[in-house]
């Protein structure tokens, strides 16, 4: 049962993905987009990640997608369709073919086990999905936690340099 | 409501991080206050962190100490790669600060960002953790981004900017997908970690997420050190680029990929080292032998130093692929000759150039040598070193690294790397043609020495003469850095 409804989402995220891609219309892409983000959501559900779930929906699938759509609507974005050269649409897209199919030998020919921990449903359950993130924050990753912070400084500053009008 | 037990925290690893970001941000605040035709203190001030920093980073020698739960680790390795890294951006805060003005890019948020990409590269040199590295090579990537599409007015440089950002994040994904395989694999991203579990479990070589995970790492590092066939963007964005900062990014942030790559592949993945070395012998081939092909046909000085330093960054793989203490010995002596080497030749192109880039073909260095013979005969000397003739570091780094491959058996490599070294002499001697040989039609005028990039120069040619003449107390420095 598990695994049929994961199909299915994970189905749909890759068709909604691809769409991002593919179609003509900025705005189309961006809901395609939206859609693959609550795909995501919806895996992470199952994976006994409910704030991960609710994160991804919140930032991604709600901030990042508003600001997309009104960029590309403040843009006027034109709808164009890109002159594609059809060789190199073909020689890309057989080579690509052929990697996937090497990378999906590859995985059949080999064990595909992960390591497992200590965290299994019963422990989410027990203690809490967010009191876990935040202990793991707090201290297995307290350095990455804090050089977050100056990568977001840096990209400020950088938005600020690029894109202000005067400076 | 259980409490977090914080665990003990020891801050003396990270010391040096902590004292250049704290600068970086000082800059910031005092930049507000600055005018903008006396922005050049700020270099000054960065060049005293830089120094600062240096002096922290000096006093990890000797004694390797692990922090934040074996996250980060200061070793001999690291502290060699953070100096390289220190020098690189010094040097190219020296040689911008006539540059910012005759571009007219004179804000001060540039040497900031600077600072911030070094201490990205700092990051990445002393992570023992995925997470770490990865943060690292953000902090320093999103700087770099930005640096390269600094100068808002040229076409070039925002090409440069958002080809460099576009490519950079699609390479990023390779790498964060390898970084998380693995951890599914083995259960932690903390290097150490990873190698316990791999010692104790011999048989997760054959699990495909791992192996995977190992080749996406792989893909994500080839394109930072720019290696063929992931080096596309570097000719585009080195161009592109402000010229201090195509040196800067030439020098520093190549070695710190190097840095991380080979501590993932050498501590974390030990059991597939047949496996990735072979990877690395195609990877090494191909990208001296592209990089050198394709910067014979190149006109503009820019654009052929670009392919060259693909070239070097081959170099550098041979002695990844010997992977052998010599070998890793070899790359550290390498990148810190190449930094003064490239980043001097850089300083000439800024001399030379003129506002909006002209006067970036080979053709208009004809007659530099009869008109300022001694900026020539510097020039010159950058060029022997890169081209690897003696008596430069450029020599010595070459030697080591191929002599490290075929004492690991792989005489066929070091061959394809001394042809492919004797194709590069070539494009740099051009150059000297022109500059000796070709009537002039400048004279040169405009070229006018700074202090800034006087010292620049001076230290750059200093350096890549001693460590050609008397590579001895180095390479064992070096030497002694490769234990992990």
């Amino acid at each position: 049962m598990e695994s049929i409804f994961f199909l299915i989402v994970a189905a749909v995220a890759v068709l909604s993905s691809i769409l991002v891609v593919t179609c003509k219309n900025p705005i189309n892409s961006a809901l395609s987009l939206v859609m693959t983000f609550f795909c995501l959501a919806t895996l992470y559900v199952t994976l006994d990640a409910p704030f991960m779930a609710v994160t991804q929906v919140m930032v991604y699938a709600g901030a990042i997608m508003v600001l997309i759509v009104f960029v590309i609507m403040l843009l006027n974005i034109r709808v164009e369709a890109v002159k594609r050269g059809s060789h190199a649409v073909f020689a890309g897209g057989a080579i690509g073919l052929f990697l996937l199919f090497q990378t999906v030998w590859f995985l059949g020919r080999g064990t595909l086990s992960g390591a497992t921990g200590t965290m299994d449903r019963a422990q989410v359950v027990k203690v809490g999905h967010i009191e876990l993130i935040g202990k793991a924050l707090f201290t297995d990753f307290l350095l990455p936690f804090e050089i977050t912070s100056i990568l977001l400084l840096a990209a400020i500053v950088g938005a600020v340099i690029l894109a202000k009008r005067k400076i | 409501m259980e409490t977090i037990a914080i665990p003990a925290i020891n801050l003396a690893p990270i010391m040096p991080e902590i004292i250049l970001s704290c600068i970086a941000m000082l800059l910031l605040l005092v930049n507000v206050f600055v005018p903008s035709e006396s922005k050049g203190y700020l270099g000054v001030l960065s060049l005293v962190g830089l120094v600062a920093t240096a002096a922290s980073v000096v006093s990890g020698w000797g004694q390797p100490v692990a922090a934040f739960g074996g996250a980060v680790q200061l070793d001999n390795f690291a502290v060699f790669f953070k100096l390289i890294f220190i020098c690189s951006a010094a040097l190219a805060i020296l040689i911008s600060d006539k540059y910012v003005v005759r571009e007219e890019i004179n804000h001060g948020e540039l040497y900031p960002l600077i600072l911030f990409a070094t201490v990205g590269m700092m990051l990445m040199a002393c992570g023992m953790d995925l997470m770490v590295i990865f943060l690292g090579l953000e902090v320093l990537s999103i700087s770099l981004y930005v640096l390269a599409g600094f100068n808002r007015g040229s076409l070039k440089s925002n090409e440069a900017g958002l080809k460099y950002f576009l490519l950079g994040a699609f390479s990023t994904g390779f790498l964060l997908y390898g970084m998380a395989l693995t951890y599914g694999a083995t259960g932690s991203t903390k290097i150490g970690n990873i190698a316990g579990f791999v010692a104790t479990n011999p048989q997760v070589a054959t699990n495909s997420l791992f192996v995977v995970g190992m080749l996406l790492i792989a893909v994500g590092f080839s394109f930072k050190t720019a290696a063929a066939p992931f080096h596309m963007w570097t000719p585009d964005v080195y161009e592109g680029a402000p010229t201090p900062i195509t040196a800067f990014m030439s020098a520093g942030p190549k070695a710190a990929a190097f840095a991380a790559f080979i501590r993932v592949m050498i501590v974390a993945f030990p059991t597939l080292k047949h496996d990735w070395t072979d990877l690395l012998w195609i990877l090494a081939v191909l990208t001296m032998t592209v990089g050198n092909i394709i910067a014979l046909s190149q006109d503009n000085i820019k654009r052929m130093l670009a392919y060259s330093s693909i070239a070097h960054a081959g170099y550098a793989l041979v002695g990844f692929t010997a992977c052998n203490p010599e070998g890793v010995a070899g790359i550290l002596f390498y990148m810190l000759s190449y930094t003064f080497m490239n980043i001097g030749a850089f300083a000439v192109i800024v001399l030379i150039g003129k506002k909006g880039e002209a006067n970036g073909n080979v053709q208009d260095f004809a007659g530099l040598g009869q008109k300022r013979p001694l900026l020539a005969a510097i020039l010159c000397v950058f060029l022997f070193s890169l081209a690897g003739i003696p008596p430069t570091a450029g020599f010595v780094g070459k030697f080591y690294l191929f002599s490290a491959a075929i004492k690991s058996g792989y005489i066929w490599l070091a061959i394809i790397g001394v042809l492919n070294s004797a194709a590069s002499v070539y494009y740099y001697l051009r150059v000297m043609v022109y500059m000796y040989f070709k009537p002039s039609e400048e004279d040169f005028d405009w070229v006018g020495m700074t202090p800034a990039i006087a010292v620049c120069l001076l230290l750059c040619v200093a350096t890549t003469l001693v460590l050609g003449v008397v590579p001895g107390t180095v390479l064992e420095l070096a030497q002694k850095a490769v234990q992990f």
